[in-house]
C-alpha cells in the first residue's frame, strides 16, 4: 500500500465524502408525497373504481344497449333489461359489474354510446370481503352521484382530445 | 451497619436505577425514530410521521404492538432456552449502564474497574445471541447465531486494544476518572478523539460491528436474511433482542463519549459553557455518536462476510497493536505517562 493510500483511509477521507453527500441528501425536500393526506396528481383518463351516471334531471343515462357487456373482455358486467313500469322505456333491471374480474381497460366507457358507464378518479375502494366488490346497479349509481363533478369535469377535460 | 442502613441503600439504588432505565428506554425510544427518520431523510423518504406529530409516538405504537402480539415458539424449539435468550440479551445489555457516569459523580455504581465490567458485560451478551439461535432449533437461526458471535468475537479484540490505548493515557479502569484524564484548558482540542484519533475511528467501526449495525448487519440483514439468529422470534421475545440491540448501540455511544468525547465535560472550558450540567453535555455527545451511527446505516453498503473479517483480523488487530505500542513509547518518552 502505497503511504498516500494510507494517509487517506487512516484520515477516512471516503467516510467524510460520503458522510458530506449523505447530509445534502438528508435536507433535500423529500421526494414522497405525504399519501393519505395528499394525494398524487392523476390523468382526467385515470381509470378507477366505475360508476354509473344520471342526467342533471337524475333520469338514468343508461339505455340498457348492453354494448359494455359484449366489448368488457372480462366478461364482468351481467345486464338485463326491460321495459320500465311508469312510461315503457328501455332500461336495465339490473346490472351488475364483479370488480374482481374486471381489469380497468375502460372499454365499457368507451362503447358506451350515453356516457353512462365511466371509471371515475376513485382508487380507494378496497373492501374486507370479495362480496362486497359484486358491484350492482344501486352501489354504481350511488358512485355516480357521489363522484359526479370529479367525472363531469374529468370527461370536459378529456373532450378536446376524443 | 444496621439493618435499615442496608435497606437504604439498596433502596436508593433501585431508585437511581429505576430513574436511569425510564430516561435510558424513553431516549432509546426517540433515538430509534431518530435512526428511521435519517434513514428516511437520506433516502429521501419521509419515515414514520403517522402516529402522534411528526410520528413522535411511533416507538411507543410500535412497542404496544410487540406487546399485544401472539408469541410464537415453534414445536422443536427448546421452550426454556427460546424464552430466555432474550432477556438474558436484554438484561445484560442494559445492566452494563450501571457503571456508566452521566456527569460527574451520576454513576450508579463508581467501581474502579468499571470499562473491565462493561467490555464483560457486553461480551457476555454474544450468549444471549447463541442461546437464541440454538435454542430456535433452525438451520438459519443457529447459522445467523454463529455468524453474529463470530463477528462480535472478532471486533472485540480490537476494541480492546483501543481500550487499552486509552487507559494508557488515562491511568485508571474507573470510566470518571478517564473523563477527568481529559479536562484540560484545551477543552474539546484535549480530548482522546483527537490524540487518538486513528484510535477513535477503529473503535466507531469496532463499535458498529460488535453491535451488528450497518454496514456490518450481515448476520441479521433485513433484505437477504430476514433476522439472522431472530427467525423464530416474535412478539414480546423479538421486543427484547430489538431492545437489547439498541441499548447496546447506546452503550456504545457512551462509551465512546467517554473514552474519546470527554464524557460530561464542556467542549469550551470557560464560563458560560461550564454552568451547562454535564448531563446535557454527555446526552449531546451521545445523540451526536448516535447521528453518526444512523448516517453510516443511510450511506454505507453492507459489507462481504470475508471482508468484514478481513478488516478485523489484518487491518484493525494490527493497526490497534501498533497503536499501543507507540502510545505507550510516546508516553515513556515525553515522561506524560500517568503516575498512580
Amino acid at each position: 500500500m502505497r503511504l498516500d493510500q494510507v494517509a487517506r483511509s487512516l484520515l477516512l477521507k471516503e467516510f467524510v465524502t460520503g458522510f458530506t453527500l449523505a447530509m445534502r441528501y438528508l435536507f433535500k425536500p423529500k421526494a414522497t408525497i405525504n399519501y393519505p393526506f395528499e394525494m398524487g396528481h392523476r390523468s382526467p383518463r385515470f381509470r378507477g373504481e366505475h360508476a354509473l351516471r344520471r342526467y342533471p334531471n337524475g333520469e338514468e343515462r343508461c339505455i340498457a344497449c348492453k354494448l359494455c357487456e359484449a366489448i368488457c373482455p372480462a366478461q364482468a358486467i351481467t345486464i338485463e333489461a326491460g321495459p320500465r313500469r311508469n312510461d315503457g322505456t328501455r332500461r336495465t333491471t339490473r346490472y351488475d359489474i364483479d370488480m374482481v374480474k374486471c381489469i380497468y381497460c375502460g372499454m365499457c366507457q368507451e362503447a358506451c354510446p350515453v356516457d353512462a358507464i365511466v371509471e371515475g378518479p376513485n382508487f380507494e375502494f378496497s373492501v374486507e370481503t370479495r362480496e362486497e366488490l359484486l358491484y350492482d346497479k344501486q352501489k354504481l349509481l350511488a358512485n355516480g352521484d357521489r363522484w359526479e363533478r370529479e367525472i363531469a369535469r374529468n370527461i370536459a377535460a378529456d373532450a378536446p382530445y376524443r | 451497619m444496621s439493618l435499615t442502613d442496608i435497606l437504604l441503600t439498596v433502596g436508593l439504588i433501585a431508585l437511581k436505577s429505576v430513574v436511569l432505565l425510564v430516561a435510558l428506554l424513553v431516549f432509546i425510544a426517540y433515538a430509534l425514530l431518530a435512526d428511521r427518520k435519517i434513514w428516511a431523510a437520506v433516502q429521501l423518504r419521509r419515515g414514520p410521521n403517522v402516529v402522534g406529530p411528526w410520528g413522535l409516538f411511533q416507538s411507543f405504537a410500535d412497542l404496544l404492538k410487540f406487546v399485544i402480539k401472539e408469541p410464537v415458539i415453534p414445536a422443536g424449539a427448546n421452550k426454556t432456552f427460546f424464552l430466555l435468550a432474550p432477556f438474558v440479551f436484554a438484561v445484560l445489555a442494559l445492566s452494563a449502564w450501571a457503571v456508566i457516569p452521566l456527569a460527574d459523580g451520576w454513576a450508579i455504581a463508581d467501581i474502579n474497574v468499571g470499562i473491565t465490567y462493561i467490555f464483560a458485560i457486553s461480551s457476555l451478551g454474544v450468549y444471549g445471541v447463541i442461546m437464541g439461535g440454538w435454542a430456535s432449533n433452525s438451520k438459519y437461526a443457529f447459522l445467523g447465531a454463529l455468524r453474529s458471535a463470530a463477528q462480535m468475537v472478532s471486533y472485540e479484540v480490537s476494541l480492546g486494544f483501543v481500550i487499552i490505548t486509552v487507559l494508557m493515557c488515562a491511568g485508571s479502569l474507573n470510566l470518571s476518572q478517564i473523563v477527568r484524564a481529559q479536562d484540560t484548558a484545551l477543552g474539546i482540542f484535549g480530548w482522546y478523539w483527537l490524540w487518538l484519533f486513528p484510535m477513535f475511528a477503529v473503535f466507531f467501526v469496532s463499535a458498529l460491528a460488535e453491535t451488528n449495525r450497518p454496514p456490518f448487519d450481515l448476520p441479521e440483514a433485513e433484505s437477504e436474511l430476514v433476522a439472522g439468529y431472530m427467525v423464530e422470534y416474535s412478539s414480546t421475545p423479538y421486543l427484547l433482542f430489538m431492545l437489547g440491540e439498541y441499548v447496546a448501540i447506546i452503550t456504545m455511544c457512551a462509551l465512546g463519549t467517554i473514552l474519546f468525547m470527554g464524557g460530561w465535560l464542556s467542549p469550551i472550558p470557560f464560563a458560560p459553557f461550564t454552568w451547562v450540567p454535564g448531563v446535557i453535555w454527555f446526552t449531546l455527545k451521545a445523540s451526536f455518536l448516535f447521528f453518526l451511527i444512523a448516517m453510516v446505516k443511510a450511506m454505507v453498503p453492507r459489507y462481504r462476510y470475508d471482508q468484514l473479517m478481513r478488516l478485523g483480523w489484518k487491518v484493525f488487530l494490527p493497526l490497534s497493536l501498533v497503536m499501543v505500542f507507540v502510545v505507550a513509547l510516546v508516553l515513556k518518552l515525553t515522561g506524560l505517562a500517568p503516575v498512580s
